[in-house]
């Protein structure tokens, strides 16, 4: 278990400095950040001097060490707009948005899961057809789009939501959260949902599928011979095959969900990293674009960490041992 | 001694697109407390279809369209669902062929123990245990205790059918419909299998259903044999009289298609021409078009039940007696 770990971190750092040095480059590509810093009116003498105190007089591959040797020493420099600590300000948006995907992970758990059971169960009940349906929407239907129409039906129509912005948030422990008002919930739903539907299809035909495979099998023909109520053996038998698949696949999509909420958090004013990013891109913010990346991809490695440890928890068949791959 | 199980003509139908399929059509037999009925036949005959209509387990598009099931003097036939599943597992119990499968492989043994005595009987956690790990000695599972809290993928195949055949058991069912548990075994598993739920039922006073393929495993385990055709029971009677001289061609067939000498495991397909269709079965004799003694009447009518020398048969012309 520990030797896995440890091959799976050293794996992180390997993904980590490859990423690095795609954005890298990928944002030296892009633009020279100096018109952005500039003022309009700056002379040629002024940009020069920018040019020198950020180093971008250098060639890349000099500048690309640079930049290296100060990751090595946990330095990711500062935001070229912001003038803080770039790493600090992701940080600092990060609780905002883990909340809002956290928030779209649960929504699409506690609706899909019941909702597929049902459409794999009954197949023909003209309820399971309309679920269905309604998934193949989810799937389809663009995100910003989906956001707007939320808002306009909602915030605008009914007036029964907030259409932009966090609420007001507790302090817990250091972190900012909108999980202990009322407001800061009405708040969290609308973006919640908007972020959550597609993960809702998808787990909605996941559960579907697996439960249909499920109720066919010969355990659960057992298990009804054996006089076991339906609940027990939908609840426990099918429930607890389905959801290898489900967890492993929605852990895996949770990193997905933070990459998507760039677009969720830009629609709803939802004060995140990726409404941060978004912004960081448009003024070629590299410092920030690259500490965003990083924080990322590490968390996309934990998340697979954790997700091969829970799939070895629920699937007897599968043990982590430290010789296989 | 009055019958654990009497089945009369029961037919279950299934309505699919392509037609009606009569996948049992007027089965009658009974089984009485301790009695083993082998219900021999070739694929796709009806027998499973008959074991599960006896438990309750047909699901749509199958239907018991009509007859009779009495368990213990009581009509299953028209019961709720609940009041079946109230039955099943505590009165009538099922094996099923592949023990690979009949276990949920992310439960662990213990769970899936457990929930079958709690499921009819209101004891505590420890004292289902304690019947689980008494059922497993009972089957022969060594270090029952710790067995428990194993996971099915590590047991071996024979192994899990011992633990699925101590499920059964659990609450000392009247009848037990075992559906060819020993054809996906080796052939020692499979001996050591039969011995041990003969003398199980033999113990318990449980009769025993046993659905095969093998002419041998009847030969062996049962007391009575009934030979299925296309969703209808052609011949039964006692063991030995039917293996030694059997009156319906189709039987003389089977026992004819299995080679002497070398009897165990050997599969029935073997008699000339396919087994029909059942959605489109000719009139009259289903077996007509493989029948070496058909006759003209056999195209035209069903041969209807009767009794002779102590069987029931299905034949306009018999073999003569012996
Ligand atoms: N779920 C089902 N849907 C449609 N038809 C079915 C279904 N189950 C059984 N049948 C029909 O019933 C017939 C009898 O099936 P059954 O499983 O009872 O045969 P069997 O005698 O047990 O054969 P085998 O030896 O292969 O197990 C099949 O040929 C099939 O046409
Ligand atoms: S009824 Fe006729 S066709 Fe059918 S088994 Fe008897 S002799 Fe053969
Ligand atoms: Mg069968």
């Amino acid at each position: 278990m520990l030797a896995f770990i440890i091959r799976r971190l050293a794996q992180a750092v390997v993904v980590v400095l490859a990423m690095v040095s795609i954005v890298f480059f990928g944002a030296y590509v892009v633009g020279d950040p100096v018109w952005m810093m500039a003022p309009g009116d700056a002379t040629q003498e002024q940009i020069e001097e920018i040019r020198r105190t950020f180093g971008f007089d250098q060639p890349a591959h000099v500048q690309f060490l640079r930049f290296l040797a100060d990751i090595a020493r946990g330095e990711f420099g500062r935001s070229y707009v912001h003038g803080s600590s770039a790493i600090g300000l992701i940080l600092e948006r990060m609780p905002a948005t883990l909340e809002l995907a956290f928030a779209a992970l649960v929504f699409a758990i506690l609706f899909g899961i019941p909702l597929g059971l049902y459409a794999g169960l009954k197949p023909d009940h003209w309820f399971s057809r309309a679920v269905m349906a309604g998934s193949i929407l989810g799937f389809s239907l663009p995100t910003f789009w989906v956001g707007l129409m939320l808002i306009m039906l909602f915030s605008v129509m009914l007036g029964w939501l907030p259409a932009t912005g966090r609420g007001p948030t507790v302090n817990v422990l250091g972190v900012e959260t909108s999980l202990l008002s009322l407001e800061g919930w009405r708040h969290l739903m609308l973006p919640a949902i908007n972020l959550g539907l597609l993960k809702l299809s998808l787990v909605i035909r996941l559960t579907r599928s697996g439960a249909r495979e499920a109720s066919l099998q010969d355990y659960v023909k057992f298990a009804r011979a054996k006089g076991l109520s339906q609940g027990r053996i939908i609840g426990v038998h099918i429930l607890k095959n389905i959801l290898i698949p489900i967890v492993t696949v929605l852990g895996l999509e949770f990193g997905s969900l933070v990459a998507f909420s760039v677009v969720t958090e830009t629609i709803f004013a939802w004060p995140g990293m990726g409404k941060l990013l978004l912004e960081s891109i448009q003024r070629l913010d590299r410092p920030l674009i690259v500490a965003y990346v990083m924080v990322v991809v590490l968390l996309f490695v934990t998340i697979n960490l954790i997700v091969d440890i829970l799939y070895s928890a629920l699937d007897p068949r599968v043990r982590i041992t430290g010789a296989e791959s | 001694m009055a019958a654990v199980l009497e089945v009369e003509n029961l037919a279950t139908h299934f309505a699919l697109r392509e037609g009606l399929v009569k996948a049992v059509d007027g089965v009658s037999f009974s089984i009485a407390p301790g009695e083993v009925l082998g219900l021999v036949g070739e694929s796709g005959s009806g027998k499973s279809v008959t074991g599960f209509s006896i438990m309750g387990l047909v699901d749509p598009p199958g239907r018991i369209v009509s007859g009779s099931i009495r368990l213990e003097g009581r009509e299953l036939v028209g019961l709720s669902e609940d009041e079946m599943r109230g039955l099943r597992g505590r009165r009538v119990a099922m094996i099923f062929q592949d023990p690979m499968m009949t276990l949920n492989p992310v439960l662990r043994i213990d769970t899936q123990m457990i929930e079958s005595v709690l499921a009819h009987d209101r004891v505590s956690e420890k004292a289902a245990r304690a019947r689980a790990a008494a059922a497993l000695t009972q089957v022969g599972i060594p270090s029952p205790e710790e067995r428990l809290a194993s996971y099915p993928h590590q047991f071996s195949g024979g192994m899990r059918q011992r633990v699925a055949i101590a499920i059964a058991l659990l609450h000392r069912p009247a009848l037990i419909v075992a559906d060819e548990p020993t054809t996906a075994l080796d052939v020692t598993i499979q001996s050591q299998i039969l011995a041990e739920a003969q003398k199980l039922c033999r113990e318990s006073g449980a009769a025993l259903l046993w659905i095969t393929h093998d002419l041998a495993v009847v030969a062996g385990l049962a007391d009575r044999v009934a030979v299925m055709y296309a969703g209808r029971i052609v011949e039964q009677g006692q063991v030995d009289d039917v293996l030694d001289h059997p009156l319906h061609p189709y039987t003389k067939g089977l026992i004819g298609s299995v080679p002497s000498g070398a009897m165990r495991g050997s599969r029935l397909a073997q008699i000339p021409g396919a087994t029909p269709s059942l959605g489109r079965l000719p009139p009259g004799c289903a077996f007509a078009p493989r029948c070496p003694r058909v006759i003209d009447v056999c195209r035209v009518t069903s041969p209807p039940e009767s009794q002779r020398e102590g069987r029931r048969l299905r034949c306009h012309n018999a073999e003569p007696a012996p």
